[in-house]
């Protein structure tokens, strides 16, 4: 056998090549057979860190629950944390890393709607799977996602009826961020509003993060109205309330009704500022049951803070794991196709009580709750659905729970 | 219209409180101070920890962020500004980075977070600061609103600029500012120590921007980075105003404030804030040295 040069070259190029990608298979396969990676994706640094670092605490301590109780089919589940950085480009990119090169069959990740519209792309294109724990706009329809927070019918729906019947407040100041979710907002609240024979008057908005409001609120003040809704995220929260107070207004005339305004906002800004206001979510705190109080005893502990608070997006991020564990259960395999049929229809006891994963829409049954915010920081529960109601993220646009737009089949545009 | 006056009135005042320390540093020492945000977010953390550890209110915190942060300032003064007086550029990419640094500080309370120690009122979270009742409960006078608590930052702000006129046009520590502002090599000649007067006013700058903090502490979220959006409407203030002038800095605070409270409440907040810019462009262009400012020899 005579050795050229050329064949040299070629043939230790291959073992060479062979030899460095032989390691990286082995010890994949080795990984698999014992161990299920998942994506862990939220913001650990930047603006949105405060609330995003208790998101990805939940989900890692619901992870951690799991893998105690052994794991899922023997498997146990290894988070792969990435660092969202509050800035939807970074999430596009992270997002990527974890579905191109770590290849897992699902990340749960995402507060915002910038993010999460950031991030899609990638799964749909890689046919991967995503969890979102965050209330959103609704106004979404993507096979590979499944949404865990509230959607406007889960938040409004019954929040505005409430609030013209209950409270007899009929001429709505819809205040908000000015960005996609706020704006979404106050369109489904608008209809609504029409419907239960209101009136809304204003509808304003501020820049994300904007802490000036003494024009804002003046003209709150001078518009006439007798309830203020208010879509303002972040820290402008804590601006906002300070300032109405500030200027002489009181909750218990012109009470600010919230669809953003949770425990941890709440803490941010003081609780003397919020005494009397409401808020509309699944899940509070202050849910009386022994699951709930346990839950957060165990997020304290885990988190190793005693005052820590729990809130709603928190919840979702921690029962999400629960849903996406039973599913893979029932799937039987880790692949995001496997685990998207096997979540369908999955029910859950979390901490806000019975949540079920809508087969055809993927999103989630949830039980409105509406609270009043007290001394202490946390909400009494003054007004409470008996069962969860169905998800209808078009419900701006005409749906119904007879009549969805979305279905497993996809969005059905002539509804729109 | 009584209260669109008070609303630009409060804004002019949050300006100016901003921007005084500002225009002390930057226009009488040239240096560009990045890290006066930062500056002013120390006092809001000394008037939250104050709470806390020593339960006082307020009013108390006040003097106290001015200390804090004025210690603070004289010892970024000695050791870096000091080495790079005359390089402007320089100062900016120094206290850039001291911003950073602070910040960071506040996040990783001190670097025990990483030892799993925890300083109540530190750390990445939010922090609030707890409101005195008196300066909470609003009162009327016929139609208008009075809100304690801004009119309370007016008043500290106008007593604050007596005090700093005072301090630059009657004493002789204030005289001595001045020729350094002018000329820092001939004011040597003449017999100032520069270097010293330099790193007092530094401080007093920086004490102001304490106080500042304080103040912003009652209105936003205390938290690490809520000083980097505050710098901006300082600098806006200073290079309207005239680089180094005291009654120029009053001047465009007014004229700031007062703009963005009437488009603020005749339109939005999003479009005054745009014409605000707009208009700072403009006199920009107009006067590039700012409304008020002395000629240089």
């Amino acid at each position: 056998m005579i050795i050229t040069r050329r064949k040299l070259l070629k043939t230790s190029a291959a073992a060479g090549a062979a030899g460095l990608a032989a390691p990286y298979f082995f010890t994949r396969a080795a990984q698999a057979a014992d161990a299920v990676e998942v994506g862990v994706l939220f913001s650990l640094t930047g603006g949105l860190s405060i609330v995003e670092k208790s998101l990805a605490d939940a989900t890692k301590m619901a992870i951690d629950e799991i893998n105690a109780e052994g794991g899922v089919n023997g498997m146990m589940i290894k988070p792969i944390v990435e660092d969202g950085a509050s800035d939807p480009k970074t999430y596009n990119e992270k997002a990527s890393k974890l579905v191109i090169q770590d290849r897992v069959p699902t990340v749960f990740g995402s507060y915002t709607s910038a993010s999460r519209k950031a991030v899609l792309p990638v799964f749909e294109k890689r046919r991967n799977l995503y969890f979102y724990p965050t209330y959103y706009e609704g106004f979404e329809c993507s096979k590979n996602v499944v949404y865990t927070g509230a959607v406007p019918n889960q938040q409004l729906s019954n929040f505005i009826p409430w609030i013209i019947k209950n409270l007899g407040k009929k001429k709505f100041f819809i205040v908000g961020s000015n960005y996609i979710y706020p704006r979404e907002m106050a369109k489904v609240s608008k209809i609504l509003i029409e419907q239960n024979g209101g009136e809304w008057i204003a509808d304003e908005y501020l820049e994300l993060g904007h802490s000036e409001w003494g024009a804002m609120v003046k003209k709150i003040k001078d518009s006439g109205c007798d309830v203020v809704l208010s879509n303002v995220v972040g820290d402008s929260v804590v601006a906002f309330y300070r300032e109405y107070k500030n200027q002489g207004l009181t909750h218990d005339k012109l009470p600010i009704c919230a669809t953003v305004t949770s425990e941890i906002e709440i803490a941010a800004m003081g609780a003397e500022f919020a005494v009397g206001s409401y808020t509309s979510f699944p899940y509070f705190q202050a849910i009386a049951t022994d699951r709930n109080q346990a839950f957060v005893e165990r997020y304290r502990k885990y988190v190793n803070d005693p005052k820590a608070v729990t809130h709603h997006a928190l919840e979702s991020s921690y029962f999400q794991v629960y849903l996406w564990k039973q599913a893979l259960e029932k799937a039987g395999e880790a692949t995001p196709e496997a685990i998207r049929e096997g979540v369908k229809g999955q029910v859950f006891e979390a901490p806000n009580g019975t949540v079920t994963v809508e087969p055809e829409n993927l999103h989630t049954f949830l039980t409105p709750r509406i609270a009043q915010w007290g001394a202490d920081g946390q909400g009494s529960i003054i007004d409470e659905y008996a069962a969860p109601v169905k998800p209808l993220p078009y419900v701006a646009y005409g749906e119904t729970a007879d009549n969805l737009f979305c279905t497993a089949k996809g969005l059905d545009t002539s509804k729109l | 219209m009584a209260d669109v006056i008070f609303i630009g009135l409060s804004l002019a005042s949050i300006l100016l409180l901003i921007g005084l320390g500002l225009t002390i540093t930057y226009g009488a020492m040239g240096v560009i101070n990045m890290a006066h945000g930062e500056l002013v977010m120390v006092g809001a953390y000394t008037a939250v920890m104050a709470g806390i550890y020593l339960g006082v209110n307020l009013l108390v915190a006040l003097p106290l962020a001015f200390i804090v942060a004025g210690g603070l300032g004289l010892l970024i003064e000695r050791l870096v500004i000091r080495h790079l007086y005359g390089r402007m550029l320089d100062t900016l990419l120094a206290t850039w980075g001291i911003a950073i640094l602070l910040q960071q500080m506040i996040r990783l309370e001190f670097g025990l977070s990483f030892f799993d120690i925890h300083i109540e009122g530190l750390g990445p979270g939010l922090q609030n600061l707890a409101i005195p009742a008196f300066l909470n409960q609003a009162w009327m006078i016929g139609d208008f609103t009075v809100q304690p608590y801004r009119s309370f930052i007016i008043l500290l702000t106008i007593a604050l600029t007596v005090v700093t006129w005072f301090l630059l046009y009657r004493t002789s520590l204030g005289i001595q500012v001045r020729a350094i502002m002018r000329n820092p090599q001939m004011a040597a000649a003449c017999g100032i120590d520069v270097k010293r007067v330099s790193a007092y006013t530094f401080a007093y700058g920086s004490g102001l921007a304490g106080v500042a903090g304080v103040m912003m502490a009652g209105f936003k979220t205390v938290a690490p980075d809520m000083g980097s959006s505050l710098v901006v409407d300082g600098f806006l203030v200073v290079v309207v105003g005239g680089v180094g002038s005291l009654l120029g800095t009053v001047a465009a605070s007014g004229f700031l404030g007062q703009v963005n409270g009437l488009f603020a409440t005749w339109t939005n907040d999003i479009l005054a804030r745009a014409i605000v810019f707009g208009l700072v462009i403009l006199i920009i262009m107009w006067r590039p040295q700012g409304l008020f400012s002395f000629k240089g020899r």
